[in-house]
């Protein structure tokens, strides 16, 4: 760093900052996918086409999740309906 | 029985080969005798690294076929005693190794060798599901930048679901960090990934830091270990790496800059 850097504002965070910052959020996402039965990108399509079949909706207005805790699992799907 | 330990990182380049021929030479020259197997099947290069290229006669694919036994294929490393070499086929493909075969040969070393190095490579294909197979002991190599760091993410989840430990349910592998050339200047500066960053967000224990050194270079163009170089800053620390790997605590070194003069400061000059 130099004597004129001192000068420059500081406020923006570095990009060291950014990617600790990118990282954590994708790995952890990742590490979610991870423990995820191998069935389940495939019963997500399927659901989603069969909700398709009935409703013109588009693919990203369909949530599938599968949650799990110590005593069970829960699937969960969200759905947004067109007006 | 020899302990297991496999050289890994998902990602390309980021030194798995560099630090395989440091932490086999370091445990041989600590008197333990070791084997350092390239698993890099069509694009072997632990050899080049550890300078026996000119001796390569047969392979590890050779003695997994049966077309040579191991005494004929393993090299005697010519810089340290009780290291040797197991080099790659360069003309096979990656899937001339089975999981009989491998396990075959790393049984039949485990009667002479304390440790076996396995040197994986990149990628989460059959080679480098193959070089972790049987560990017991993983050196996650991993750069301080971002692509590095996730690929070795996924390859702990590997480790911990494909590992033969994990499919016997067995003690799980025991897992090391190992940070290469990391870079104090750029940490300090907020352009590079801390120590600390990466030791949170991989949550593993820490074997070491390697400082970022021209010297590993040109331990690499000679073929000379970079923990032969007992000069060198990369090489000192990964001497400290084999002896915690051993067991020993020591504190990390090269971690942070060097403290810069007056004039230096001023005129921001390397």
């Amino acid at each position: 760093m130099s004597f004129f850097d001192y000068f420059r504002s500081k406020s923006e965070p570095s990009s060291a900052d950014l990617a600790r910052e990118r990282l954590k959020i994708i790995v952890a996402h990742e590490r979610g996918t991870r423990s995820q039965p191998d069935y389940l990108p495939q019963m997500q399509q399927e659901i989603i086409a069969v909700i398709k079949k009935y409703i013109a909706i588009d693919q990203d207005k369909v949530s599938i999740q599968l949650d799990s805790n110590d005593e069970c699992s829960v699937l969960e799907v969200n759905v947004t309906l067109p007006e | 029985m020899a302990k297991i330990i496999v050289v890994t990182s998902g990602k390309g380049g980021v030194g798995k080969t560099t630090t395989s021929a440091a932490m086999g030479t370091g445990l041989a020259l600590n008197g333990f005798k070791t084997v350092v197997i390239d698993f890099d099947v069509g694009l072997r290069n632990l050899d080049l690294i550890m300078g026996c290229e000119r001796r390569v006669v047969y392979d590890f694919v050779n003695v997994i076929k049966q077309e040579a036994n191991l005494s004929q294929a393993l090299i005697k490393d010519k810089h340290t005693d009780n290291l040797f070499v197991l080099p790659a086929s360069q003309t096979r493909d990656k899937d001339a190794l089975t999981k009989e075969g491998v396990g075959a040969v790393l049984e039949e070393l485990s009667e002479t060798f304390d440790y076996i190095v396995c040197d994986s490579p990149a990628g989460i294909e059959k080679g480098a599901q193959m070089a972790l197979y049987y560990a017991d002991i993983a050196i996650v190599t991993t750069n301080p930048e971002v692509s590095s760091v996730r690929d070795s993410d996924r390859i702990l989840g590997i480790l911990q679901s494909k590992s033969r430990r994990a499919e016997n349910g067995d003690e799980p592998v025991v897992e090391h960090l190992l940070l290469n050339r990391y870079n104090p200047e750029r940490v300090d500066a907020g352009e590079m990934l801390s120590v600390e960053d990466v030791e949170e967000i991989l949550a593993i224990p820490l074997l070491g830091v390697i400082p970022e050194d021209e010297a590993v270079l040109k331990a690499s163009n000679s073929g000379t270990p970079i923990i032969l170089d007992k000069e060198s800053h990369a090489g000192q620390a990964c001497a400290d790496a084999v002896q915690r790997l051993l067991g020993k605590e020591l504190e990390h070194r090269f971690l942070h800059a060097q403290k810069k003069g007056f004039f230096q400061r001023l005129l921001g000059g390397k």
